[in-house]
């Protein structure tokens, strides 16, 4: 069996001293932020990214890693604790979790977010390892006008997942595709769309956009809000579920960690995606159904356990297709790339020892989530009730000490800015930021790919349909569309949604 | 004609902007090529075209449907919080991290809902001296920590 001896190199890469501390370092930050509400994995991880530099990529990767499903583990937290969405993807997680705290049974709610995510966890890095390898092998075949054509599929995918107007979400990912072309064009050598600014030369960075349009946003939309935060600190005692919790949980978290893994696979899918659909299968399918929003756990073990599961599968289009799925997989590349790795199919055959050393550093980090946050509970707890007023400014020093460090050039910081007021201007108009970075930072893949399929084919567009795997992609981005157009469907997702 | 849904009507206007600053920009500056050879100009031109067709659809949308008003700008955060990175990135090379830290903090609560000076001030003190420690000593980033006048 490979998959073994594949599993055991990487679990030698991860098991070294100072892998395991990056690890460590990782899921801790994750799960700090993950607690704190208003802070994302986009923002910090993008924080965090000028500074891997200085460190080895396989630390720098299993380090940003831990942050993102670190922070699913400690979003939960906040969810059932304070009723507030420590994590975009926890927002479901409030419906339950959240219920069950006012009933004093907080511990249980907790024990089960975080014993469903270890489990997911499990699952989830296997499923990696085993399905990684093959599409990587089938996706070394691709050529310009499959890539470009699955990158189509990505932002389709993107689109139907964005809350609100169709309209609105197709244009974002257009503006985004757009934005992401300014700089220098690598054909020509063109300077486009730089109005004489040395500084965009080299694009905007990505960095810059996400912390502006997250991050900056973010804190200038909850300063409109009056601070009221109510805390079920006191309540947290028996951690351990009962019997009867433990016999209607094993279902929920089976279920949410296989439509889980599932959806994050899909281009623009991920945690957020995956917690949404495993509570409205729940939902649909449970016996307990009535209880629902009442403070039954499966509403808690189900998205708790799809969340840390499409956390981790969402890595795969990242390792296997160099594609991003999401805002955190598209930072992944920005990591890479720091590190001078092309993040593609290659890098399974061609740097072994690292694409490894991460899968089994997810499940390291998955146990270390679990042994470390159920006894630490109280300390985490500790520090929600650190007031808002406290945090902003703190957050803001760290992003802007963060921007300012990418190219030591306050420049950045003025872009930052920049996108800050586009992003809360976003916010009252209803577009989605989401789609917009998708679009950014594929909008020079694309154009590449475009231009490249288009030179092969000699001006011919039928190229995309007439190559059978493009076909395949093309076909399924018109079909994605057309289904969610149709006026029931439409319906329905905005009711998804609403649910919120 | 009447708008009826505010929030597509302004979205509507935006995309419209853009699509066509970026459509005329590249179609002015930059050369199309062909299909086969496309040249700086060909992608652009046609995000540019599509963005403001979906504009004007957007735009459509608000004479036709209901929507939500748009909710009322918040000026005091919005503003202060910008201006307070702002401060920070152009005071950080003549007044160091610890005059750059002070004027971010300071400037950023008074977009909160309180403000407290004394807690302002702890904040500032213990914001320089962690960033000092992680970021120019521990991850020697290069930013000057005093202000020039004083080194």
């Amino acid at each position: 069996m490979e998959i073994f001896s594949n599993l055991l190199l990487g679990f030698q890469v991860a098991l070294t001293p100072f892998n395991l501390l990056m690890c460590l370092v990782g899921v801790l930050l994750g799960t700090l932020i993950g607690v704190l509400p208003g802070v994302g994995p986009v923002a910090t991880i993008a924080m965090l990214l000028p500074i891997t530099f200085n460190l080895n990529p396989i630390g720098a990767l299993i380090m940003l890693a831990g942050i993102y499903y670190g922070a699913q583990y400690g979003g939960s937290t906040t969810a059932i604790l304070v009723n507030l969405p420590g994590e975009s993807s926890s927002v479901v997680t409030c419906l339950d979790g959240y219920q069950m705290a006012r009933q004093g049974r907080a511990g249980p709610a907790l024990a089960t977010a975080a014993l469903g995510s270890f489990f997911a966890g499990c699952v989830a890095t296997l499923v990696v390892a085993m399905f990684a390898p093959p599409l990587a092998e089938v996706a070394l075949k691709f050529g310009p006008a499959e890539y470009f054509s699955l990158m189509v599929l990505g932002l389709v995918a993107a689109v139907v997942l964005a809350h609100g107007s169709l309209l609105k979400a197709i244009a974002m990912v257009i503006l985004g595709l757009l934005l992401g072309l300014v700089g220098t064009d690598v054909n020509s050598g063109v300077l486009r769309f730089a109005f004489n600014i040395s500084e965009l030369a080299d694009g905007i960075g990505f960095v810059t956009v996400a912390m502006g349009m997250f991050g900056l946003a973010e804190i200038i939309t909850n300063l409109e809000h009056t601070e009221t935060r109510e805390v079920f600190t006191s309540k947290v005692k028996h951690l351990w579920p009962t019997k009867e919790d433990w016999k209607r949980l094993w279902g929920p978290v089976l279920r949410g960690t296989f439509l889980g893994s599932a959806l994050g696979i899909l281009p623009g899918g991920g945690a957020l995606l995956a917690s949404f659909g495993a509570y409205t299968l729940e939902k649909k399918v449970s016996k307990y159904s009535h209880e629902f929003g009442k403070g039954a756990i499966e509403g808690v073990a189900a998205p708790e356990s799809a969340n840390n599961a499409g956390a981790q599968t969402s890595f795969i289009p990242l390792l296997t297709l160099g594609i991003p799925s999401n805002a955190v997989m598209a930072l992944m590349i920005g990591a890479m790339m720091i590190q001078g790795i092309a993040p593609g199919p290659q890098v399974m055959t061609e740097r072994k020892e690292l694409f490894w050393g991460m899968i089994a550093s997810m499940w390291v980090g998955n146990l270390m989530l679990v042994v470390l946050n159920l006894p630490l509970i109280g300390m985490w707890i500790k520090l929600l009730t650190v007031p808002y007023r406290i945090l902003y400014p703190s957050i803001l020093v760290f992003m802007a000490i963060g921007v300012y460090s990418l190219s030591n050039n306050p420049f950045d910081v003025f872009l930052m800015s920049i996108f800050g007021l586009l992003g809360y201007v976003c916010v009252k108009l209803e577009c989605e930021p989401a789609p917009m970075i998708l679009g950014f930072i594929l909008g020079p893949l694309m154009e590449e790919n475009l231009r490249r399929a288009m030179l092969l084919s000699r001006g011919d567009p039928m190229t995309f349909i007439q190559k059978p795997i493009s076909a395949g992609f093309i076909i399924a981005s018109v079909i994605l569309l057309v289904i969610i157009a149709l006026p029931a469907l439409r319906k329905k997702r905005e009711e998804v949604f609403v649910e919120e | 004609m009447k708008i009826k849904g505010p929030k597509e009507f302004w979205a509507g206007l935006m995309f419209i902007a853009f699509g066509l600053f970026f459509l005329i920009g590249s179609q002015i500056n930059y050369q199309m090529g062909t299909a086969v050879r496309m040249g700086p100009g060909y992608f652009p031109s046609v995000l540019g075209g599509i963005l403001a067709v979906l504009g004007v659809l957007v735009l459509v949308d608000a004479f036709v449907e209901d929507g939500p008003k748009v909710p009322k700008f918040n000026f005091r955060p919005l503003v202060m919080i910008l201006i307070a990175c702002l401060a920070f990135a152009y005071t950080l090379k003549p007044l160091g991290l610890i005059g750059a830290i002070a004027a971010l903090v300071f400037i950023g609560a008074f977009g909160g809902h309180e403000f407290k000076f004394k807690e302002v001030t702890i904040l500032t003190v213990v914001l320089v001296i962690f960033s000092v420690l992680v970021f120019v000593k521990g991850l020697t980033l290069p930013f000057p920590i005093w202000p020039a006048f004083m080194e």
